[in-house]
C-alpha cells in the first residue's frame, strides 16, 4: 500500500512532464495536422537554457531559492520560444498546403539538426547539477517503509498545474485561443473570416515551445542531468501520450501524459525496469485497436 | 520578416533593399537570440565535477554575421529573380527524354563498376552501403509509396532478418541461401503481426503505433540477452559462400580462387556481396514492377488513391494492407539477412529509429513512388553523407540540414513527374502532384 501510494507519487509528477510536452505536439497536430518530431528536442533545448540559466545564476551566487527557479523558468520559456518559432518558420512554414509526408520529413531533419547542434556546441557528455530543491515531508510510514512527498515534486505539479491552468485560460478565454480553435477547426474559412492563420500558426508553436521548456526545467531539476539526447525518448513517450488521450484533444493529451506517466513507474515498480517503454507502447497498441481515435479523440467523419 | 519581396526594378530599388536590409537586421537579431545561450555560454565539467561556463562569444559573432549575410542574399535572389515561370512543354519534354536514359545508364554503372579501373575497396564497400539503402527504400516503398500506409517502424523488419539469419546461421550452421528465404518469411510473418493491430488506424495513428513496434523489437533485442547477446550482438556470423566454395585466402581446391584457378584476393568476397546485394536490390525493384501490373498492386494503389471508393468497388482493405506490410517487410527482411552476412556481427545499435526515418527520408526525398527517384535519393544521402566524412562532428549536422533543405526546395521529392500504372489511350508522365499520398 505504502510502496503503491510512493509510486503513485512518483507517476504522476513524470506524467506532469509528458503531459506538457505531449500538448504541444497535439496543439501543432490540431491546427496543421502533423506531427512535429522535433518537439522533443525542442524540449531538450529548453532543459539546456535552463542548465546554462541555472549554472550563471545559482552556481554564480547571483541569486537562489524559489526567485532564482522562477527566473530560470522565464529565460528558458522565452529562449525556447525562438527555437520554435524559427523552427517553424525555417522548416514547416514553407511546406504550409504541401503533400502530407513532406513536413514530417522535414521534422525529422530539423530533429537531426537540433540534436547535433546541442551536441556540437554543448559536447556530448552528461550534464550534472545540484539538487536545487532539497528536502520534502513524509506523508505514511508503514513498517520499514517511509512515503517521501519530496518538495521537487510537489514544485513540479504545482508549477504544471499553474502553467496547464493558464494555457487553458489562454485557449478558451482570449481572442488568441479563439484564433487558434478557428484555425484548427477550418484553416481556410478562418483566414477568409480575417484570421492571420500564419501568426496563429507561429504562436501555436511559441506556446507549444514555452510549455516544452517549462517541462525541460522540471525534467532537469528532477533528475539533475541531462544530455543532448533525451529529447528523443521524451518526445515518442508524449507523442505517444497524445496520441492515447486522442491527438488534438488538449485535456486528452494531459490525461495521456499522466497514464504513460504511472504506467511507467508501476510497471518499473512491480515488473521490470527494463520492459517499461515496451509495456507503454503495447498499451498504445492495445487501447488504439479499441478506441482507433484514442482515448478523448473524435471520431474522424469521412465524407465522399 | 515579411516572406515576399517585391521583384525587383529600377524604380522601386532603394525600397526594396531598405526592406531587405530590415529583414536581415531582424534575422541577426533572432540568430543572436538564438546562439547567445546554446553556442555563445558552453558548459563543460570542471576538475571538481561542478559545471562552469566558458564563453565563446567570437563565435556566436560569426554565426549572426552569417546568418544577416545569408537572409541578405536570400532575399536579393528572390527579388532579382522575380515570378518563377512554369516549365515550358519543351523544357518538361527534353527531361522526360533525358530521363528515360538515367535508369539504363545507372543500371549500367551499378553493373560495370567493379571493373571500372581505380575502383577499389572503399569504393566497393561504398557502393554496397549504397545499394543496401537502395534496396530498403524500394521496399519501405512498396508499403509508403504503393500501398499509402505512413510506416515509421520498418528498421523492425531489417533487424528481424538480420536476427534471423544471424540465429539460424550460429545456432543450425545453415547456409546463407537456406537463411535468405528464411530470414525473409520471418521478417513478413512479423509484417503480418504489426499489420493487424493497425489495420483500422489511420494517418499519424498508425505511424506512432509503427514506430512503438520498432522501439519495441530493439528494447527486445537488447533485454533478451540469452537469445540475442543483449547490446553485445551476436558474433562470428559465418561469412557467405560462393554457392558453398568459401573465399579463402589459401587458394585450396576447395576455395572460391582454387576452383577456378586463380590468384586469391580478398576483394573477390567484396565483389561477391557487392553482386548479391545488386541483385536482391534488383530483385525488389523487378517484383515492385511487376505487382503495379497485378491485382494485388492495383489494388494498393487504388486504396492509396481513395481507401473508401476501393472498398465500395468489394475490394478487401484487411487482406491488401496485410499484403503490402508483408511483402514491405520481405525484402526488409532480405537486406537485413544481407546485412548480417556483410558486416559479421550484429547489434541492436545498428537498429534505431534513425535507420527507420533516413529509409524513409529516401523514398520521400526520392519523390514517394519513383523508382529511379528513390534510388538517385539513396545515393545522394548515402553516398553523400559518406564523402563528407571529413566534417566529423558536423556531419549529422548538415545531414539533417540537407534534409530539410531538399523537402523545403522540392516538396514532392526529387523526381516530380510519375507514369501512371493504368491509362486511357496513351500513357503519359504526370506531375507528382496528382498521385494520391494515402490516409493510412
Amino acid at each position: 500500500m505504502a510502496y503503491a501510494l510512493q509510486q503513485l507519487i512518483n507517476g504522476i509528477s513524470l506524467g506532469m512532464i509528458y503531459g506538457l510536452i505531449a500538448v504541444g505536439y497535439t496543439m501543432v497536430y490540431g491546427i496543421i495536422g502533423m506531427i512535429n518530431f522535433a518537439h522533443g528536442d525542442i524540449f531538450m533545448i529548453g532543459a539546456f537554457i535552463a542548465l546554462i540559466s541555472i549554472v550563471m545564476l545559482v552556481s554564480g551566487g547571483i541569486m537562489e531559492g524559489p526567485a532564482a527557479i522562477l527566473i530560470v523558468l522565464l529565460v528558458s520559456m522565452c529562449v525556447t520560444s525562438l527555437y520554435g518559432w524559427t523552427v517553424e518558420r525555417i522548416a514547416y512554414r514553407p511546406l504550409r498546403g504541401s503533400f502530407r509526408l513532406a513536413p514530417l520529413i522535414s521534422a525529422i531533419g530539423m530533429s537531426i539538426v537540433l540534436q547535433n547542434y546541442v551536441q556540437v556546441a554543448q559536447g556530448a557528455r552528461v550534464k550534472p547539477i545540484e539538487p536545487l530543491v532539497p528536502g520534502g515531508v513524509t506523508v505514511m510510514q508503514a513498517e520499514a517503509f517511509v512515503v517521501q512527498f519530496s518538495f521537487m515534486q510537489m514544485m513540479i505539479i504545482a508549477v504544471t498545474l499553474a502553467v496547464l491552468a493558464v494555457f487553458t485560460w489562454l485557449v478558451t478565454r482570449t481572442p488568441l485561443g479563439r484564433a487558434m480553435r478557428a484555425c484548427e477547426q477550418d484553416r481556410k474559412m478562418a483566414g477568409l473570416l480575417g484570421i492571420d492563420t500564419d501568426r496563429t500558426i507561429s504562436l501555436t508553436f511559441v506556446i507549444g515551445a514555452s510549455l516544452a521548456a517549462v517541462a525541460g526545467t522540471m525534467y532537469l531539476l528532477r533528475y539533475g542531468v541531462i544530455d543532448f539526447y533525451i529529447g528523443f525518448l521524451a518526445g515518442v513517450k508524449a507523442f505517444t501520450a497524445a496520441v492515447l488521450g486522442g491527438i488534438g484533444s488538449l485535456p486528452g493529451a494531459v490525461l495521456g501524459g499522466l497514464l504513460i506517466g504511472l504506467i511507467e513507474t508501476f510497471w518499473s515498480a512491480y515488473f521490470s525496469v527494463q520492459y517499461k517503454d515496451v509495456a507503454a507502447f503495447s498499451i498504445l497498441a492495445i487501447v488504439l485497436i479499441f478506441m482507433p481515435t484514442g482515448l478523448l479523440g473524435r471520431a474522424e467523419v469521412e465524407k465522399v | 520578416m515579411s516572406g515576399e519581396v517585391a521583384a525587383i526594378t529600377m524604380a522601386n530599388r532603394p525600397a526594396v533593399a531598405a526592406a531587405a536590409m530590415k529583414d536581415a537586421a531582424i534575422t541577426a537579431l533572432v540568430a543572436a537570440g538564438l546562439f547567445i545561450p546554446i553556442v555563445g555560454l558552453r558548459t563543460d565539467v570542471g576538475a571538481d565535477g561542478a559545471l562552469f561556463v566558458r564563453q565563446r562569444w567570437d563565435d556566436v559573432a560569426i554565426l549572426v554575421v552569417l546568418a544577416f549575410f545569408g537572409r541578405l542574399g536570400l532575399v536579393t535572389w528572390r527579388g532579382l529573380r522575380g515570378e518563377r515561370r512554369p516549365a515550358s512543354a519543351a523544357r518538361a519534354e527534353a527531361l522526360r527524354r533525358a530521363g528515360t536514359f538515367v535508369a539504363p545508364l545507372l543500371l549500367g554503372l551499378a553493373v560495370a563498376l567493379p571493373f571500372i579501373p581505380g575502383t577499389g575497396r572503399y569504393e566497393l564497400d561504398l557502393g554496397i552501403l549504397v545499394l543496401t539503402y537502395v534496396m530498403l527504400g524500394w521496399g519501405l516503398n512498396i508499403v509508403v509509396g504503393l500501398a499509402g500506409l505512413l510506416d515509421l517502424g520498418y528498421v523492425a523488419f531489417y533487424a528481424v532478418g538480420a536476427y534471423s539469419y544471424a540465429l539460424l546461421a550460429t545456432t543450425f550452421g545453415l547456409s546463407f541461401w537456406i537463411c535468405l528465404p528464411l530470414a525473409g518469411i520471418m521478417a513478413a510473418f512479423w509484417g503480418i503481426l504489426l499489420g493487424f493491430p493497425v489495420l483500422r488506424l489511420r494517418g499519424d495513428y498508425l505511424a506512432i503505433v509503427t514506430l512503438a513496434f520498432g522501439e519495441i523489437i530493439r528494447v527486445v533485442l537488447i533485454n533478451w540477452v540469452s537469445l540475442t547477446g543483449g547490446p553485445n550482438g551476436i558474433t562470428g556470423i559465418p561469412r557467405p559462400t560462393f554457392f558453398g566454395l568459401p573465399f579463402s585466402m589459401s587458394g585450396e581446391p576447395g576455395t572460391f580462387a582454387g576452383f577456378f584457378g586463380i590468384e586469391p584476393s580478398p576483394v573477390h568476397r567484396v565483389i561477391f556481396l557487392y553482386y548479391l546485394i545488386l541483385a536482391l536490390a534488383l530483385l525488389t525493384n523487378w517484383v515492385s514492377i511487376r505487382m503495379r501490373r497485378q491485382p494485388l498492386g492495383r489494388a494498393w494503389e487504388a486504396m492509396r488513391e481513395d481507401e473508401i471508393a476501393c472498398r465500395s468497388l468489394g475490394i478487401n482493405i484487411r487482406n491488401t494492407k496485410l499484403t503490402a506490410f508483408a511483402i514491405g517487410a520481405m525484402f526488409g527482411g532480405f537486406a537485413g539477412a544481407f546485412f548480417a552476412t556483410r558486416q559479421g556481427f550484429i547489434s541492436p545499435e545498428s537498429f534505431t529509429f534513425i535507420e527507420s526515418a533516413i529509409i524513409l527520408a529516401i523514398v520521400v526525398l526520392g519523390g514517394m513512388g519513383s523508382q529511379i527517384g528513390i534510388a538517385i535519393a539513396a545515393m545522394v544521402m548515402i553516398g553523400g553523407f559518406e564523402v563528407f566524412r571529413d566534417l566529423d562532428e558536423y556531419r549529422m549536422l548538415v545531414f539533417g540540414g540537407v534534409m530539410v533543405l531538399i523537402m523545403v526546395v522540392r516538396p514532392r521529392g526529387l523526381v516530380g513527374s510519375r507514369t501512371p500504372t493504368v491509362a486511357l489511350g496513351t500513357r503519359r508522365a504526370i506531375g507528382a502532384e496528382h498521385v494520391g499520398q494515402g490516409r493510412g
